[in-house]
């Protein structure tokens, strides 16, 4: 056998190394999302906090980037990630509203209001039916939904500055110039 | 057999028996179980071919976690409310995408992923194939049969082994 047909399995099995390799650097917790580019499934909720309105659909296509977070009072992640909730609301580039998912609803107006309310609006989703209309899988989740109201990206996970830098600032800052160029 | 034998070979024979009714285990919950027992039967039979998506390796038939039981129950919701098999589980795969599925759907961007094993086991049996039938020993002499007077010292050197 000549040198150069015993290696031909070495390449084979180097490129098939390769592509599993490839395949085994996808993290199959960041599931893409199905609404991808897609307007987000309509639906109604309930207000969480007295005196504020709910959260519906038509909220989420009111003008600018919307980031839709998914919360609840029971969730580590979501505390953690509140400090950085509270200064994205400061961010004039963005609107920022909650869902508090699978929770009893007098607990999440409780965490609101201990920790402070980063959002504009907030709907109470108890029984997380609007979550799987979302695909929500856990909490907390980050959707970034653009001015035509259509999910842009999502974010599983606490929103850390690190998460902000990488992943959702720049998926803001194109959704902006895209707006700017096509008004 | 003497007693400790078959004492072993009973032990052996109930684990194995215990081991094949574990796998049998799911999770659903009483109050989850739908009175109509054709849907139900239906309910175990999709949910076995859905992904929890928390739990990934697990169907949400099997999977304790809240976001299978929402599932299961979503599941049973369409299913009485009329929707057919496809229809309860492109719902669902509407919402969380082709992962949810257990199997991979049978189109054109998975059947590499369906026919890939076959197609590398051919090929594999057939480069082998191609190598042993053609390789040759330095002088020549591969593939020849033994001669009688081979033969014989063979048998001899099998029975001393």
């Amino acid at each position: 056998m000549s040198r150069t047909t015993a290696l031909v399995p070495v390449g084979l099995f180097l490129a098939i190394a390769a592509a599993l390799g490839l395949g085994l650097s996808h993290n199959p917790r960041v599931l893409p999302s199905t609404l991808a580019d897609k307007p987000v499934p309509v639906f109604t909720l309930p207000p969480l906090v007295e005196g504020m309105a709910g959260l519906k659909t038509d909220d989420l296509s009111s003008g600018g980037v919307v980031l839709l977070n998914i919360f609840a009072s029971w969730c580590g992640g979501c505390r953690y990630e509140h400090p950085m909730l509270m200064r994205i609301a400061s961010d004039k580039r963005v609107t920022l509203v909650g869902i508090n998912w699978k929770d009893n609803p007098s607990r999440g107006a409780t965490w609101i209001n201990d920790y402070g309310n980063p959002y504009k609006l907030i709907g109470e989703d108890s029984s997380g039916r609007t979550g799987i209309d979302l695909g929500v899988t856990g909490v907390p989740e980050t959707f970034i939904i653009d001015h035509g109201g259509r999910v842009r990206y999502r974010h599983a996970g606490p929103l850390t500055p690190e998460v902000w830098n990488a992943d959702i600032e720049p998926v803001i800052v194109q959704i902006e110039e895209r707006s700017r160029r096509t008004p | 057999m003497k007693s400790n034998e078959k004492i072993s070979l009973l032990s052996a024979a109930l684990l194995a028996a215990l081991w094949l009714v574990a796998g049998q285990a799911f999770a659903v919950l009483p109050d989850e179980v739908l009175n109509d027992p054709v849907l139900e039967a239906r309910a175990r039979h999709l949910s076995q071919d859905l992904r929890c998506l928390v739990c990934q390796n697990q169907s949400i038939d099997d999977s304790a976690a809240p976001l299978a039981r929402d599932l299961r129950i979503i599941v049973r919701e369409r299913l009485t409310k009329g929707d057919s098999d496809e229809q309860v589980v492109s719902f669902l795969v509407a919402r969380y995408g082709n992962y949810v599925l257990l199997k991979p759907p049978f189109q054109a961007d998975t059947m590499l992923l369906w026919f890939g094993p076959a197609a590398f086991l051919l090929i594999a049996a057939g480069v082998s194939t191609f190598y042993f039938r053609t390789r040759r020993t330095p002088d020549g002499t591969a593939n020849t049969p033994l001669t009688e007077v081979e033969r014989l010292q063979l048998a001899k050197l099998v029975k001393d082994i």
